[in-house]
């Protein structure tokens, strides 16, 4: 069965990080020398490089199951397929690390597509390759979905633990695996520093301004990186949007955990804070979505369950609403407009003699509550000012972390939740996009700190990726996210490099003229540089950036083109993709260019060891050429092959003057067009860079000055801080200021007075017992003795007298008796 | 009995009433409808007296051994 073979594949993929973890917390600690060792760093290496070939091995497997379908290529939109067809068994070899035979001369995936045999060689061997879709024709299988372990039932109902496995899954699994693996190569050489008994940090001070001297913790890095490693590819292989949540969270907690590893520095374990608890506002709003879709479908699976016969046990989210196929709209009841919860073959379910369905209204509300958890995890407005403070984590943690794979996990979702998504949502989301996307380009122009200039970008492209999603650019948006995670972990391994070698010094205006210090992170770089800016040809091969973004940003101008009123949605991001360049090559310029401008910096700097410079050097033909092919290469055939089916055609207006989404054939008929805007606007940013940074015509500072008022709005981060703190920070504070001032007046008195009250009563109560109840037993003493000591005087001892007493008492009791009975 | 200061006196007297006490028992039975109640408590009081002439005279004996005399008004120890 090959659903259990990838199922077992995958699960060691995503399992081992999780042993590795354990191993290296807990046997890290308990080892002779933890402080010394690098076994940890080792430990989790060969976890997650082990959970690579895993994932390689997964993907043969799905692409020969299927015969690699994916990579046959339907549409005929291939302007940029030919591109480069002399390098492309170069970039197989990189990717495939050195397996099977490297196909050549390679053809471009559609002319491999009629040759089967061949086609086979290309795909095997690119190891990120293959696949279209049969969802179509139905011949070939391509998701597969089941259950790994039952949580819980609630009578009919089931929580538990799945798989769904599908083309994004695997190349999302093969992505992860391979970045983090190289993260980890890096990390070993950046955090060697904690491999001491005693480490100084310099950044954090104690109260007696003197800097923190503690233990190293070079195991505990790599026992977290190894969990996040595990969290994330449970995230990816859930099969359920229920465990999607649990191991988001998962996530979350491993990037608080890292954000705030120095957590002597108050500003580190503030970020942190800050990105824990902006995440939550986010995912708020998902618990509410799935409340939603929990209460209207009693499930939380994606995909189908089926029996032992193969037979559709239990229907998964995606086939219980249908799309009509002309329109591409959801089903709906005819009177009330509510949308019909369907079997697989869009009959809708009975339920008590009726149809079931959902108001529209609240697949909008769960559609929303989703992306708002996309919208905190992957930073985008208005949540997005978490993810620059995140910086203050070690370099790994931002490349990993905070560029490549959690901050990605939320267009992961907003992919995989795609067919849930009404159009409402779908504009939400590329407005949201196309917002992020520009505030966070403006800032990144003004940033100075190396780090935030990226992290800044992270947000930008981020923003793109969902936007790409919201105007039905699925493969657009998912395309970039790939792309953008193999060049960003790049470049900010290179600021990495950089920062290591320039002794922690982040602030670019220090740097300038390393290019000669540090030739191979400069190169890399440059890269990375040229990859995220979207530049085209490099010895006839395309930067994945340029085929990406291109993607992007025709889908938004297909889009703009239907709904003509959303023209905002092409034009900023155009605009955006020259700022991209422009800020990138800033930092490029101004890092590795000209003259260097603190000479103590770069005296000292120096090219960091191999073992920080080989995962470079990995990384930046990845880069560089993961995208080959562009629509028609093997990564975007792969990642579209199991897209939602309503893509192709597009999606009609629903109701008069609605929103249409733009089909395949209509993003294709505009792509060269949105090519070359894309492409001017990055070359005119490209050029302005240089002219700033690269050369001396201009003096820069001159200029700062003269647009000194929108550089303080932009270097203030559009006072979104500001203005957060205005509206939730000082409101919160002015309310638990009041809350103080209550307790301690009115709360406090009321307590002090009931106290003094008791005091009183008390007091009183002494007095009481004292002088009443006391006085009374005391009394009855005493009289008990007086009594007794005024009878004591009878007893005389004189015998006589009590005899004479006897004669007298007999002869009062004879008296007495004959005197009351006479007779 | 009263009078007495001799102790054995006093025992003596004490013997006197209760012979005293016994034949009126006895004729003070003739005029009751109970039978010989009467003679029967007399006979009762016989013993009684004879134990308690035992006890008594124990006790005089022993008064003697301490004060060397038994003369009653000498054993006021319990005077209160």
């Amino acid at each position: 069965m090959v659903g259990e073979t990838l199922r077992n594949y995958l699960m060691i993929a995503w399992l081992l990080p999780l042993a590795g973890f354990v191993v290296e917390i807990f046997f890290g600690f308990y080892s002779k020398n933890p402080r010394h060792s690098k076994a940890a760093a080792w430990c989790a290496v060969g976890c997650i490089g082990a959970g690579f070939l895993c994932s390689c091995a997964a993907l043969v497997t799905w692409g020969n199951a299927n015969d690699w379908c994916a990579l046959e290529h339907h549409d005929s939109h291939g302007e940029h397929a030919d591109a480069g067809h002399e390098t492309a068994g170069h970039e197989h070899g990189e990717h495939a690390a050195g397996d099977h035979h490297v196909a050549e001369p390679a053809h471009n995936a559609a002319a491999a597509g009629e040759d089967h045999g061949h086609e086979h060689a290309v795909a095997a061997a690119s190891g990120d390759a293959a696949d279209h879709d049969d969802h179509a024709s139905g011949s070939q299988q391509t998701t597969y979905s089941g259950v790994l372990y039952t949580l819980g039932k609630f009578g009919s109902l089931e929580l538990s633990l799945d798989y769904y496995i599908d083309s994004l899954t695997l190349v999302m699994f093969t992505m992860v695996t391979l970045i983090a693996t190289c993260i980890h190569l890096f990390a070993m050489g950046y955090m060697s520093e904690e491999l001491t008994d005693e480490y100084v940090d310099h950044q954090a001070h104690t109260s007696d301004g003197k800097h923190v001297h503690r233990p190293g913790r070079f195991y505990r890095f790599f026992a977290f990186l190894s969990l996040f490693c595990f969290a994330m590819l449970g995230l990816v292989l859930a099969g359920n949007i229920f465990q999607v949540f649990i191991f988001w969270e998962l996530v979350g907690i491993c990037s608080f955990l890292l954000i705030g590893f120095y957590t002597e520095r108050k500003s580190a374990s503030n970020a942190a804070n800050k990105a824990f608890i902006m995440n939550r506002v986010g995912d708020f709003g998902f618990l509410i979505g799935l409340m939603v879709l929990w209460t209207f479908f009693g499930t939380f699976r994606f995909g189908d369950t089926t029996n032992a016969e193969g037979v559709v046990a239990e229907q998964g989210l995606f086939s219980m609403v249908h799309r009509d196929e002309a329109t591409g709209n959801f089903l709906t009841e005819p009177i009330t407009g509510d949308v019909l919860i369907t079997d697989n073959h869009g009959h809708a379910l009975q339920q008590d003699g009726q149809n079931r369905s959902i108001p529209y209204y609240l697949l909008v509300v769960a559609g929303l509550g989703v992306f708002a958890g996309c919208v905190g995890k992957s930073a985008q407005f208005p949540l997005q000012t978490w993810l620059p403070d995140a910086m203050e984590g070690p370099t790994p943690v931002s490349a990993l972390v905070h560029s490549a794979t959690m901050v990605a996990a939320g267009v992961y979702l907003t992919g995989r939740f795609f067919p849930m998504f009404v159009q409402e949502v779908l504009l939400t989301i590329a407005y949201i996009g196309c917002i992020t996307l520009f505030v966070a380009a403006t800032i990144a122009v003004v940033a100075t700190d190396i780090k935030k200039v990226l992290a800044y970008s992270t947000i930008s492209q981020l923003g793109y990726m969902m936007l790409g999603l919201g105007v039905f650019g699925w493969g657009a948006g998912l395309f970039h996210l790939i792309t953008h995670a193999f060049f960003k972990s790049l470049m900010f391994l290179c600021s990495g490099s950089v920062i290591h070698g320039c002794h922690h010094e982040q602030e670019m205006p220090k740097m300038g003229g390393l290019l000669k210090k540090m030739p191979i992170t400069a190169i890399t770089m440059l890269v990375g540089v040229c990859a995220i800016a979207g530049f085209p040809m490099l010895f006839g091969l395309h930067f994945s950036g340029f085929h990406s973004k291109d993607a992007i940003v025709a889908s938004a101008l297909a889009f703009m083109k239907a709904n003509p009123s959303h023209f905002l949605l092409f034009f900023i991001p155009l605009l955006t993709a020259g700022i991209t360049a422009f800020y990138m090559f800033r930092l490029w310029f101004y890092t590795f260019w000209g003259t260097p401008r603190d000479h103590h910096v770069h005296e000292h700097a120096h090219e960091s060891p191999w073992i920080m410079t080989v995962p470079l050097l990995i990384l930046a033909p990845l880069a560089w050429l993961c995208a080959y092919g562009g629509e028609s290469g093997p990564l975007y055939l792969m990642l579209t092959g199991d897209a939602p089916s309503h893509l192709a055609n597009g999606v009609a207006a629903a109701t008069e003057g609605g929103l249409v989404m733009p089909g395949h054939e209509a993003v294709h008929a505009v792509h060269s067009q949105a090519g070359l805007l894309a492409l001017a606007a990055a070359f005119s940013g490209a050029l302005i860079a240089y002219i700033l940074y690269g050369t001396n015509l201009v003096n820069v500072e001159q200029m700062k000055n003269q647009l000194s008022g929108i550089h303080g709005f932009l270097a203030n981060k559009w006072h979104f801080d500001d203005l957060y703190d205005a509206l939730f920070m000082k409101p919160a504070h002015k309310v638990a200021a009041f809350c103080a001032w209550f307790d301690k007046t009115v709360f406090d008195s009321i307590l002090h007075g009931s106290a003094k009250l008791v005091v009183l009563v008390s007091q009183w109560d002494r007095i009481f017992d004292e002088k009443v109840v006391d006085g009374f037993v005391n009394l009855l003493g005493t009289s008990t003795q007086s009594v007794g000591r005024s009878f004591k005087v009878v007893q005389t001892g004189r015998l006589r007298q009590y005899v004479m007493f006897i004669v007298l008492g007999v002869v009062a009791l004879f008296a007495v008796v004959f005197t009351t009975f006479p007779g | 009995m009263a009078t007495k200061r001799n102790g054995i006196g006093v025992l003596m007297g004490v013997e006197l009433v209760l012979n005293g006490a016994n034949i009126n028992f006895v004729a003070f039975s003739k005029f009751t409808a109970l039978g010989l109640d009467g003679q029967v408590f007399s006979l009762f009081v016989i013993v009684l007296a004879a134990a308690e002439a035992a006890v008594a005279l124990a006790i005089a004996l022993n008064f003697y051994n301490n004060h060397l005399t038994i003369d009653v008004d000498r054993g006021n120890k319990l005077k209160g």
